[in-house]
């Protein structure tokens, strides 16, 4: 069949763009094992860098000797935060306006800290000379609890800082204590608790977990002596940011550093930020002349690089008798652990937590974070969402569940009455966002009958009463979620990390065949940014997809732009290709008219090609037009087809969903069964329902790894107790839930094609529906708040707490 | 995770094996399947100089099935081991906690013999051969002798082998007719060590009750058996709770180890008792 006789219809669905459940392109590759990650780069001359960690959660680093390590064979190096000091290196920059040792300096903050770099012409030898290092420690006293850390007596952990009383975020009031971020209206908001009907309060902790993502970081770094340019691999979300940030910490000219980050097996915000591993590698290969290669391990993962959430979350919610919502006080304590290597917008020291109020229409609303230095890990990373959303509706959800408590109200119900109606979008919160689009009711309505919520709450009760007669062991949870989130970061007005706009970007280039290549500046790490792209450019520019390469990670080609994390990648640089594609198709219209011998007015775009109005006889295809844009001399228009846009988003966009969880509870084991998962996303427009699925299962994976197990957690000493996948829960495929994927279509009205991204969503959504099964199972014998994660004993304790053993 | 540097011995029959067990001493130290043993070495917990793999000895694999009694070559895997239908068919129990052991890959390389022998408190087959009354051969320098698996657990990683022997042979005696039995085993995940599991055997007048990763050794309970045996299901399932010896740790506290293993013991009772002929 030919261009002349398929119908646009049949045109469009060759072009597999927008809508399309188009095959990840990628999956060729990953799934034969042929994919191109960190570890698997090899460089001539190649050495290994290892580290020498602390043991440690608090000690005073009095000497190093690294003498016996140097006579391993093999060893090349062995550098200390006294070979750093000298090129003002032993510490850098953190994402927060704080600063961290590459190597400990004096004294280590918390266990697995970067004491010693040792470079070796193989990793065994490496791992050899390591043990061979000997660091003479000497203890000092621990605090892992950020409320003791804030006690006038706590011992002070970042003795580089005494006496400085102000931080990068204002003024500090203790020691440990980092900054105080506060939003909304404190005066207002305690009036209107003062004056409610109903407060209920409760403290909400979401508990310290990581990202953990299959491949762990890593990078090569390569000087090349003689051009002086340094290129580095590695596993970076924000690839050009890095560069930046090398070039500023390191001295070396921006145009001599090429930073490429090749296959990434995960992120989810771990490789948001700079590490140790990155500085010494760099350092290690200026010294030798030769590639340096870093790669954690496992535990040195779970143990040093960034961690997410540990956010304690103090709340009051204010309602009217009938249940409508009049005020929300919220009051965080953030542990951050030893440096504040939070990676938020500038502006936002505590990410968008001040997205708290959730779905809901609340007049009136206060929040206040405390950010507190520990004796842990630092990071404070966003895990799959944007960042600190995961917290904020975590809190939200919960304290919905908590006032329909104290209301005696059904928590379906108070949502309904609470939702932020169709008809008052773009909304402005209390807490200082607005909020672009949403129609909250229709997606509660729809998820509430696919799962048939009144059938079930009538089992649950049959449940309950099957229970309380001795002839069930097992009760029923049913876990309600309606999340907001804020995702899209973000509008260079407010928006940026180290003084970078967080805008994102687009180049794409017309080859004389008709095909293309489009280049961005974020980075795919399984997101599948190479398929979706192209989909998005395919009905832009009438190109097959299946003709559209998509590039990124490499700084000397790609157009610069702040990279993947915050599902900012659709809103941000998914429009900066639609836009780029527009130009294009500008350009085509031009030719398509000299070439059919029309005014520019008179072509008009039609799927694949631009036909002349009233004539669809007369065209000219996009294959057609780009050949001519190579070998035409058209008049008043530059040769080629090419295109450029960098896209400053006008505001952040906000997905939202509706999830439903129905659990099965064994309370004499704690042992709990998913019985169904339903999740209803809306993200705007749906460039491909197929990676959209996938999406899903991922996220909501991780969601469920996070409510019911997963967790980073420490003994008094400060000693890490989960840094192996033994006791860091991450399910397999026995333990992942089914999910019923479902959604309803709301499109963002100031992007370009509508989308608002959808990578996190489910992670944002999934962990309040698991935990608010978990309590909802037991609000009838009086559970009001058990903090995460609801692992088997956790649940054991509630139902022995409650006592339901006897 | 990188081991400090070894020797890698891969001797073609038992004599050589021991052989280098003799010559090197508590430098040298056999492996199976792995599991336990490369990971220490991952982590420099264990540093062994000479790692002597047993994997060519055909002599160590096999399973024979008698009337009376079932042999276990040590060096036969799990997935050998579940795959095996002539020993299912006269000890299901065996399959039946094995398809528990961690997952198909771990069970393609996990041996039987390993499992038993490094004496690791997690291990589900200590308990279950207990449970059984199992005997394990050791062969040493001065030949071959038995030892009661209810004898050979002494410590977490302390057996009654000795350094110079190795573990050849499971013998299990083939419970009588009709014996009914359940192995039921809560862990947090596929690959996880028990938080609690239990193996039982009862019918026709006898019984036998273990359990496994609630104490330093497995647990097996004459008191325990002897109840169960008379019909004292509660009274069986307190000599336990005052038989083990559970610790805190990320799986959960003590109160919550001791609570779920009588939860577990007594559905395994409850299932053995419903397949008891």
């Amino acid at each position: 069949m030919n261009d002349q006789v398929m119908s646009p219809e049949q045109r469009a669905a060759n072009l597999k763009g927008m809508g399309c459940a188009r095959k990840r392109v990628e999956d060729v590759r990953f799934t034969q094992g042929k994919g191109r990650y960190v570890d698997d780069i090899k460089l001539d001359g190649m050495l290994f860098g290892d580290f020498v960690r602390s043991p440690y959660a608090h000690a005073r680093v009095v000497s190093v000797d690294t003498s016996e390590a140097m006579k391993v064979p093999g060893v090349v190096a062995v550098l200390t935060a006294q070979d750093l000091a000298p090129l003002g290196l032993h510490w850098m920059p953190t994402l927060a306006g704080d600063r961290q040792m590459v190597l400990a300096d004096g004294k280590v903050l918390f266990q697995g800290q970067e004491v010693a770099f040792v470079v070796a012409s193989d990793r065994y030898a490496a791992a050899d000379a390591v043990e061979k290092v000997v660091v003479e420690y000497e203890e000092l006293p621990v605090v892992v609890d950020p409320f003791k850390a804030l006690e006038p007596d706590a011992p002070v952990l970042r003795e580089d800082l005494e006496g400085k009383m102000t931080g990068a975020h204002g003024p500090r009031r203790h020691h440990n204590h980092i900054f105080t971020w506060e939003q909304g209206d404190k005066d207002a908001t305690e009036a209107v608790l003062a004056g409610a009907d109903v407060v209920a309060e409760e403290m909400v902790y979401y508990h310290r977990t990581h990202p953990s993502p299959l491949e762990t970081c890593g990078c090569v770094a390569a000087m090349d002596k003689v051009t002086g340019k340094l290129t580095l691999y590695g596993t970076f979300q924000a690839p050009h940011a890095i560069r930046t940030v090398v070039s500023l910490i390191s001295g070396l000219a921006e145009h001599n550093i090429r930073v490429i980050s090749p296959d990434i097996g995960g992120g989810f915000g771990n490789k948001v930020g700079a590490y140790s591993g990155y500085v010494c590698s760099v350092v290690a290969s200026i010294v030798t002349g030769k590639p340096v290669k870093w790669v954690e391990d496992r535990m040195e993962n779970l143990m040093s690089t960034a961690f997410a959430r540990d956010y304690w979350m103090h709340g009051k919610i204010a309602a009217t008798k009938e249940g409508k919502i009049t005020g929300l006080w919220c009051h965080t304590t953030a542990d951050h652990g030893g440096f504040d290597a939070c990676a938020d917008p500038t502006k936002f020291p505590a990410g968008f937590m001040n997205i708290c109020t959730g779905s809901y229409d609340i007049p009136t609303a206060y929040l206040a974070v405390d950010g507190v230095y520990t004796n842990k890990a630092p990071g404070g990373v966003a895990y799959r969402c944007s960042f600190r959303v995961t917290e904020a509706a975590y809190f939200i959800e919960r304290m919905i569940e908590v006032l329909a408590i104290k209301l005696g109200m059904d928590a379906a119900e108070l949502r309904r009455i609470n939702f932020i109606r169709k008809d008052q979008f773009p909304y402005q919160s209390a807490l200082g966002w607005e909020y672009d689009s949403g129609d909250y009711h229709t997606a509660w309505e729809k998820a509430l009958n696919a799962v048939g919520y009144d059938a079930l709450r009538k089992e649950q009760a049959q449940r309950l009463e099957d229970f309380k007669a001795g002839k069930t062991r097992k009760l029923i949870g049913i876990g309600l979620t309606h999340f907001t989130e804020i995702v899209g970061a973000g509008p260079v007005k407010n928006c940026d990390i180290l003084g970078l706009g967080m805008f994102d970007s687009c180049e794409i280039r017309i080859h004389p065949t008709g095909s293309a290549i489009a280049r961005l500046g974020t980075i795919s790490q399984g997101q599948g940014h190479a398929t979706t792209f192209a989909q998005i450019l395919a009905s832009e520019i009438g190109i097959p997809a299946d003709n559209i390469t998509v590039e990124e990670g490499d700084t000397d080609t790609a157009p610069y732009g702040l990279g993947t994390y915050g599902s900012r990648s659709t809103p941000v640089a998914g429009a900066a290709t639609a836009m780029a594609g527009r130009k294009i198709r500008a350009k085509a219209q031009m030719i398509a008219a000299w070439l059919l011998e029309v005014h520019d007015d008179d072509v008009e775009f039609d799927v694949d090609r631009f036909v002349v109005k009233g004539a669809p006889e007369r065209f000219k295809t996009m294959k057609e037009i780009a050949f001519a844009a190579y070998n035409q001399a058209i008049p008043g228009l530059e040769p080629g087809l090419e295109a450029v846009s960098y896209y400053d988003p006008p505001n952040m966009t906000y997905p939202f969903g509706a999830y439903i969880c129905v659990m099965e509870i064994d309370v004499d084991t704690g042992v709990h069964e998913v019985r169904q998962f339903y999740a209803l996303d809306d993200c705007g427009t749906r460039i491909n329902p197929m990676v959209i699925e996938g999406q899903i299962h991922g996220g909501a994976t991780e969601g469920y790894a996070i409510a019911m197990g997963q967790e980073i957690a420490y003994d008094d000493m400060g000693n890490h107790k989960s840094a192996t996948l033994m006791d860091f829960f991450i399910p397999t495929s026995w333990e992942t839930p089914t999910y019923q994927t479902d959604f309803t279509v709301t499109p963002s009205p100031h992007h370009p094609i509508g989308a608002k991204g959808v990578g996190e969503s489910p992670n944002v959504g999934s962990v309040p529906c698991f935990s608010n099964a978990v309590h909802d199972a037991f609000r009838p014998f009086g559970l009001t708040q058990s903090h995460m994660p609801h692992d088997q004993w956790r649940i054991w304790k509630i139902a022995n707490d409650l006592g339901l053993h006897g | 995770m990188i081991p400090a540097g070894f020797d890698y011995h891969r001797p073609a029959d038992l004599a050589s094996a021991l052989s280098i067990l003799q010559t090197h001493g508590d430098e040298a130290r056999v492996i199976a399947g792995g599991h336990s043993l490369i990971p220490m070495m991952k982590l420099r917990m264990a540093e062994i100089a000479h790692l002597v793999d047993l994997q060519d000895i055909t002599d160590l694999k096999g399973i024979t099935v008698g009337d009376a009694e079932v042999v276990i070559g040590a060096m036969t895997t799990q997935a050998e081991l579940i795959g095996h239908d002539g020993l299912a068919a006269r000890l299901p129990l065996l399959r039946e906690a094995a398809l528990q052991i961690a997952d198909p890959q771990v069970r393609n390389m996990g041996t039987v013999g390993g499992n038993v022998a490094n004496g690791d408190p997690g291990n589900d087959m200590p308990g279950l051969m207990q449970c059984l009354d199992a005997s394990y051969e050791v062969v040493g320098p001065d030949g071959a002798r038995m030892i009661p698996a209810r004898e050979f657990y002494e410590a977490a990683y302390f057996t009654a082998r000795g350094d110079d022997e190795i573990l050849t042979r499971i013998v299990i005696p083939v419970p009588a007719a009709g014996t009914g039995y359940a192995y039921v085993k809560q862990k947090r995940k596929i690959g996880d060590y028990a938080t609690a599991a239990a193996a039982v055997l009862v019918g026709k007048g006898g019984a036998s009750v273990a359990m496994t990763n609630l104490a330093d050794t497995p647990v097996w309970s004459e008191e325990a058996s002897a109840a169960l045996a008379a019909g004292d299901i509660e009274g069986a399932v307190a000599a336990m709770l005052d038989a083990i010896d559970p610790q805190e740790d990320m799986k959960g506290p003590v109160a919550f180890k001791k609570h779920v293993a009588a939860v577990i013991l007594r559905r395994a009772i409850a299932q053995a008792q419903a397949r008891a002929a």
